[in-house]
């Protein structure tokens, strides 16, 4: 029930999360919505028309490795935040499994579903949702407050944290007194402190202004480097999605369109809606020479300089360009093929690239 | 900024002290001065209401301060319409009513029926209800004084509330009336207009004097506003026992009322020094208006006025103390 | 895109609903030219219903001696007793209150500083000292008792009650159900009963208080509850928080501000109730008022109005002052000058325990009869001066307005009536508003007192029209001029708080007995409130849209006809909303000054125990009234977004 798409993913057994069939549906006897293939196959405006009620998430299924940052991304409404809810269900899921570590998380019940926030979930907010009576510091400890660890302890972790995300110095300040950047590093390092398995972010920086956001996004880099965790980070910023993104799942309307890492949305998008998304994109940025390379022509010279095929275009270009030969992707010894002028300048030279790209990655969203 | 405030506050707090300190060495030491209740024991407390109009405060007054200093009772006065201190009875929260207007139907429920309650002689004290107009205007039409020729000015008495017809002005809701159906019966082309309240009624009498606007309206006597302004009875059909039997027909006057005390059972059986003064307690409608002035218009506290009386009038109270 | 369609068609469809309106109004006035006098179901003043004898007959039906209430009754007593003793009457053996004058000032003040800051702190001590010297210290203490006792209780039931509607959206539906009918059954209803099951005195005054004051505080938690950001309840889910572990940590303390604003109108509305539980022998100030009314005496009505008033502004702005203090902890020297002040007032108490002068307050300033003497003289002059222009003025709008209205809705028959509102609500609400409509005239039929209904009818919609317009006029103004604000805002203050009782002879005087007074008097009393509330809506309007108008060159009018009123659409819907229910609660007042119908009804039923039934039912009629004139008001305000909730 679950094959509409093909796209490559992690198989069940690799993955520490595994979902399979997800649905949510708000609205009125909504149960009946996945149960009833006629009502599942309408698209969302018909399903609202008939039934009053909305599809928010239909019907995905992916599987999340260990140590992957997972993005989900998509247009506003199109059920991004609604999925990651369902993750740890702070949404009831209508329909679907979710398997977390080989456990049946839909089959959990309170206790322990509070167990799993408590020690292998963590969330980080748009909005931050901090607590504003509370100062950083009992913010960052609230985690660990109420699962019942003592107090020196709780001091001594949440001063850890707030130390590994910058924040040193603001533990006794209070939320409104902090600038919106450092707002969220107090959610991050709220949701770092309980040491979670898998971290869920959903658009955490689109309120930043993007200086802060581009130096927030290098910090969840870093941390990602540093403590390794599993994310699956929801935006609707395509540059910060290819960016952090190990794989990237596009969203339209609830449904999964696709499946893949960056390069692979940038250089086979699977419809034209994708195409369309991506079109803006610095494409010299995300794809590899693996996407350009061509058969080597009859009697082109072969003896050119030798690239790996995971180099980015831009950082080939100079090469290419300054070479007299075609230059050559090798892989493993193997001949992928080669790379003349021509065919960096089809990606550098895009019409209105640059243009747009350069406006795309200020753009102001929200 | 901050700074200053603080500063103010510490200097508040500083020289509140300072004052304190000051003041506390001197004054009165609280007790000292304090009486013992005499005889509190033999009479104990009671607990008398206190109904809406200056003359039964008149009566409260005096029989309160009599209890009190003669007796050395304790006395709680409550301040309660007519038909909520009838239910007091029941309860226990009221022991004494001084002047009870009729109330034929509460008599019947409150000492018939639940026995909680039982008569205990008169007031001494006569009521009488009926219409009335203001002076002026019995002095410039000297006939109106008489039921039959009100048709005659109804047209004076015509209002923005009375629809075309004479206005009838009725008052307290608490008082019972037949002046719906008087108006009906005598075959007046009168409107009864409620004013809902004593107050609103005086002040309608007060106003009608003073710009000399004409007014007729339900009001009774004691009351102290007669002190103030000597209102004009109209002269209803006669009264006759019997006439008012059945509510729908009746056609004359309001009857006499003999106001009469009322206590609670409970209180009655105790007997006690305070049940006796109550029972013997017994005054004119001339005394009652002499205590009233004072508490309405010269505005003596209750306690005040009570004393005053008492002191000129000690014959009196000496025969209620059975001296 | 959807703001545009919606705009639209509001735009096709307004003139054409004030269209269908005008028309059904011209064939309404045409059918009563034909029909007027016939089935208007009029009822004598004391004539009774069949259904009325059987509510006075049931009356007893559950009467005192019952266990549970006569365990309510005590514990409320006892709590009241001990208010009593600690501030107001003698006690324990002594002659004087546990804590004397100085004390309560010293613990007042400080309290104040605590919660809120020095300068309602200030304002506590200039208050309390102030009732002092009017002479009213034991009746303002016994007000306070009672007061206070009222409104623990209250919270003790309101907050738990508004933290379950918060919570749970079917609690917070039958709740809004129920708190309307609270808020508008006229108080005048369930006092006499009260005292059939707790007695008469402190403990019934008290319960009638609570079921007048608790609304507000459990609206307010469930509202506040209600707009805790979800972000932050998801975020302590997410963490693993028990229910009860974010009801406390999360929901509770981030609504803090928001239910102290519910306390502050609890509050509010206690301290206008205690004054009419005088009626039951309820101790304090509003004994005085009643006395001083008993011989028109306005000055001294005044006097202790105005300390009610007094009394009444202080808890505001400590609530208030108490509502804005910001989260964070004390600094350390706000706790040393706490521990310090804490110990002075210790001192302080310490006096008043042992000195006369510190626990009596001293009587031989008389500043209380002078303020008595000034008010009867003020009045006597306004009286003398505008006396003859107010009976014109009285009569023109009588003769103008309210008569004809009065005649076209006691003169048609009920049927007329009741379908011209019921197609009215449909026009304007559809079947939303026509099936109350129906439910509300049937029931109002029902009751046996239709006549007197419509009598108040039109007395209310023509009170309840003034109010709004004044109020909007008086709003913005303030909304837009902070002097201006400053400046009305106590005077508003003042309208609110001081008892109805003590401006009714003034008003009896200068407009003699009639359904006029009855108007005049929920003018003033509805007035502030409407007031207030357009002017915090204005206020919210956001500065940058006032000045995105202003830069396109609009005058202040086109400012405020395009821009502020539509923005605080809102709040002018709530605003003549409160105005309909306040104007509402005054119509028993209104009984008291010669408006009849509906108010004295219910003032008979308290008075006359044959009459208990029909007050009952005039009662119920007035709530019934209140529900009616709310959904159709509701439905005719235009809506926003969705369906709009009350509040
Ligand atoms: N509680 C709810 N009840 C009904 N519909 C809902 C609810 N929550 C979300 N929806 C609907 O589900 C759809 C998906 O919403 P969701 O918030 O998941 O979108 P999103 O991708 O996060 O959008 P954004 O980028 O704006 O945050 C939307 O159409 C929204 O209207
Ligand atoms: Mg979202």
């Amino acid at each position: 029930m679950t094959a509409q798409l093909e796209y490559p993913d992690i198989d069940d057994d690799n993955a520490l999360l595994s979902i399979q069939g997800l649905w949510k549906v708000f609205g009125p006897k909504a149960q009946r919505v996945p149960r009833r293939p006629e009502l599942a196959a309408l698209d969302r405006a018909a399903l609202a028309a008939k039934t009053g009620c909305t599809a928010a998430v239909r019907d995905l299924s992916f599987n999340v490795a260990p140590g992957e940052v997972f993005v989900v991304m998509g247009l506003s409404g199109s059920g991004k935040s609604t999925l990651v809810r369902c993750l740890t269900r702070l949404i009831e899921p209508t329909a679907g499994s979710l398997i977390f570590e080989g456990e049946d998380l839909r089959a959990a019940d309170e206790k322990r579903l509070r167990e799993l926030r408590r020690s292998k979930f963590s969330m980080v907010f748009q909005h931050f949702g901090l607590l504003p009576h509370r100062k950083v510091l009992d913010n960052v400890s609230y985690g660990l407050e109420v699962r019942g660890e003592s107090k020196p302890d709780r001091r001594r972790r949440a001063q850890e944290v707030i130390d590994l995300v910058g924040l040193a110095g603001n533990e006794h300040r209070y939320p409104d007194q902090l600038s919106g950047g450092m707002q969220q590093r107090v959610g991050l390092a709220r949701a770092l402190a309980n040491d979670p398995d898998v971290l869920l972010f959903d658009e955490p920086f689109s309120a930043l202004d993007p200086l802060i956001r581009r130096e927030m996004q290098n910090e969840v880099v870093r941390l990602h480097r540093e403590v390794g965790k599993t994310m699956v980070f929801v935006t609707h910023d395509l540059s910060e999605a290819l960016k952090l993104g190990d794989r990237i799942l596009l969203m339209r309307d609830g449904a999964a369109i696709q499946l893949g890492t960056g390069d692979e949305l940038v250089g086979a998008p699977a419809d034209d809606y994708v195409r369309d998304f991506v079109r803006d994109v610095p494409r010299a940025d995300v794809l590899t020479l693996r996407w350009i390379a061509r058969a080597p022509r009859d009697g082109e010279l072969l003896d050119g300089p030798e690239l790996g095929p995971d180099l980015l275009v831009r950082e080939a270009t100079r090469l290419v360009l300054e070479s007299d030969r075609p230059v050559k992707v090798v892989d493993g010894g193997q001949l992928l093929g080669v790379i003349s002028p021509e065919e960096i300048l089809a990606v550098v030279a895009d019409p209105a690239d640059s243009h747009w790209s350069a406006q795309s990655s200020v753009r102001p969203t929200d | 900024m901050k700074k200053l405030r603080y500063a103010t506050a510490q200097w508040a707090i500083g020289l509140t002290a300072a004052a304190l300190a000051l003041a506390g060495c001197g004054g009165a030491k609280v007790g000292d001065e304090q009486k013992p209740a005499a005889g509190g024991k033999e009479c104990g407390s009671f607990n008398l209401t206190v109904s809406p109009w200056v003359g039964y405060e008149a009566n409260a007054a005096v029989v309160a301060y009599v209890a009190t200093k003669d007796l050395g009772c304790k006395v709680v006065k409550k301040n309660l319409k007519e038909e909520i201190a009838w239910q007091g009875f029941g309860t226990g929260e009221v022991d004494v009513n001084l002047e009870n207007w009729g109330h034929e139907d509460l008599k019947k429920k409150y000492i018939e029926t639940d026995k909680v309650a039982v008569e205990a002689g008169s007031t001494g004290v006569n009521g009488v209800i009926g219409w009335y107009v203001p002076p002026w205007m019995a002095a410039k039409y000297p006939d109106i004084t008489d039921s039959k020729n009100l048709n005659k000015y109804a047209d004076l008495f015509k209002t923005s509330e009375s629809g075309g017809k004479g206005q009838l002005l009725d008052g307290d809701p608490s008082y019972v009336t037949n002046d719906e159906a008087l108006v009906k019966n005598l075959g007046l082309n009168y409107k009864v207009v409620q004013s809902g309240s004593e107050t609103a009624l005086i002040q309608a009498f007060r106003d009608a004097e003073k710009t000399k606007k004409p007014l007729l309206a339900y009001f009774y006597e004691p009351q102290w506003f007669f002190n103030e302004l000597k209102l004009v009875k109209i002269n209803l059909p006669a009264y006759k026992a019997g006439c008012d039997a059945d509510p729908a027909k009746i056609a004359c006057d309001y009857p006499p009322y003999d106001l009469d005390k009322i206590v609670s059972k409970k209180f009655a059986d105790a007997g006690g020094p305070a049940y006796d003064l109550v029972k013997n307690f017994k005054w004119t409608n001339e005394d009652q208006n002499a205590v009233a002035r004072m508490i309405a218009v010269d505005k003596l506290t209750p306690d005040a006025a009570a004393e005053k009386w008492v002191n000129a009038n000690r014959a009196k109270v000496d025969t209620w103390l059975g001296k | 895109m959807a703001a545009i369609t919606s705009d639209v068609h509001v735009e096709v469809r307004r003139p054409r609903r004030s269209v269908v309106i005008g028309v059904l109004l011209v064939v309404w006035v045409a059918a009563y030219f034909v029909l007027s006098g016939i089935d208007t179901l009029p009822l004598g003043g004391q004539e009774t219903t069949g259904f009325h004898r059987w509510l006075t007959e049931n009356r007893d039906f559950v009467g005192q001696g019952n266990i549970v209430f006569d365990t309510i009754r005590s514990v409320v007593d006892q709590l009241v007793v001990l208010l009593q003793s600690l501030v107001s009457q003698p006690s324990y053996g002594r002659p004087v209150p546990v804590v004397g004058w100085l004390g309560v000032v010293a613990i007042s003040a400080y309290l104040a500083w605590a919660f809120g800051n020095w300068k309602v702190a200030v304002l506590t001590a200039a208050g309390l000292a102030f009732v002092g010297l009017q002479g009213l210290w034991q009746e303002s203490m016994d007000t306070l008792a009672l007061t206070i006792a009222a409104v623990l209780l209250s919270l003790l039931i309101a907050i738990p009650l508004g933290i379950w509607a918060g919570l749970s959206n079917r609690a917070f539906k039958v709740a809004t159900l129920i708190l309307d009918l609270m808020q508008t059954l006229p108080t005048f209803v369930y006092l006499a009963p009260l005292t059939l099951f707790f007695a008469i005195g402190p403990a019934a005054a008290t319960i009638a208080t609570l079921i007048y004051a608790a609304p507000p505080a459990v609206r307010l938690t469930a509202h506040a509850i209600r707009s805790v950001p979800p972000e932050s309840v998801e975020a302590s889910r997410s963490l693993g928080s028990t229910r009860g572990q974010t009801l406390t940590k999360v929901l509770l303390p981030m609504s803090r501000s928001t239910v102290v604003v519910g306390i502050n109108q609890t509050i509010m509305a206690a301290l206008s109730m205690v004054t009419v539980a005088a009626l039951i022998d309820a101790p304090g100030l509003g004994q005085t008022v009643l006395k001083a009314l008993q011989t028109l005496d306005v000055g001294v009505a005044f006097n202790a109005g105005l300390a009610i008033v007094v009394i009444a502004i202080v808890l505001d702005r400590v609530t208030t002052a108490a509502g804005d203090r910001p989260w964070r902890t004390a600094s350390v020297r706000r706790k040393v000058l706490l521990g310090a002040g804490a110990i002075g007032v210790l001192v302080a108490i310490w006096f008043s325990r042992t000195y006369v002068w510190a626990a009596e307050f001293p009587s031989s300033i008389g500043v209380g009869s002078r303020i008595a003497v000034i008010a009867a003289d003020v009045t006597t002059w306004v009286q003398d001066v505008f006396g003859g222009f107010t009976y014109g003025v009285r009569d023109a709008v009588t003769k103008g307005v309210l008569n004809p209205l009065e005649a076209l809705l006691t003169g048609s028959p009920w049927w007329l009536v009741g379908a011209v509102v019921v197609t009215l609500a449909a026009i304007l609400g559809r079947w939303k508003a026509a099936v109350p409509a129906v439910v509300c005239i049937g029931l109002l039929v029902a009751t046996g007192v239709w006549q007197d209904s419509m009598v108040t009818l039109a007395s209310t919609l023509l009170a309840t029209v003034v109010v709004v317009a004044v109020g909007l006029t008086l709003g913005v103004w303030a909304g837009r001029n902070r002097r201006v604000d400053l400046v009305i805002r106590p005077i508003l203050d003042a309208g609110q708080t001081m008892p109805p009782f003590v401006y009714l002879v003034p008003f009896l005087a200068l407009f003699g007995t009639s359904r006029f007074t009855a108007i005049a008097a929920a003018v003033v009393y509805a007035v502030p409130v409407t007031t207030k509330i357009v002017a915090d809506g204005i206020k919210a309007v956001p500065l940058a849209t006032v000045e995105a108008a202003n830069s396109v060159g609009s005058s202040s009018w086109q400012v405020i006809s395009k821009v502020q009123l539509p923005v605080a659409r809102r709040a002018i819907t709530l605003a003549v909303n409160q105005g309909l229910i306040y104007v509402l609660a005054m119509v028993v007042v209104g009984g008291l000054v010669g408006a009849g119908a509906l108010g004295y009804d219910v003032a008979a039923g308290f008075a006359q125990s044959e009459l208990y039934g029909k007050g009952l039912a005039a009662g119920l009629a007035i709530v019934l009234l209140g529900v009616l004139l709310d959904r159709i008001t509701q439905a005719a305000a235009p809506k926003p977004h969705g369906k709009g909730d009350k509040q």
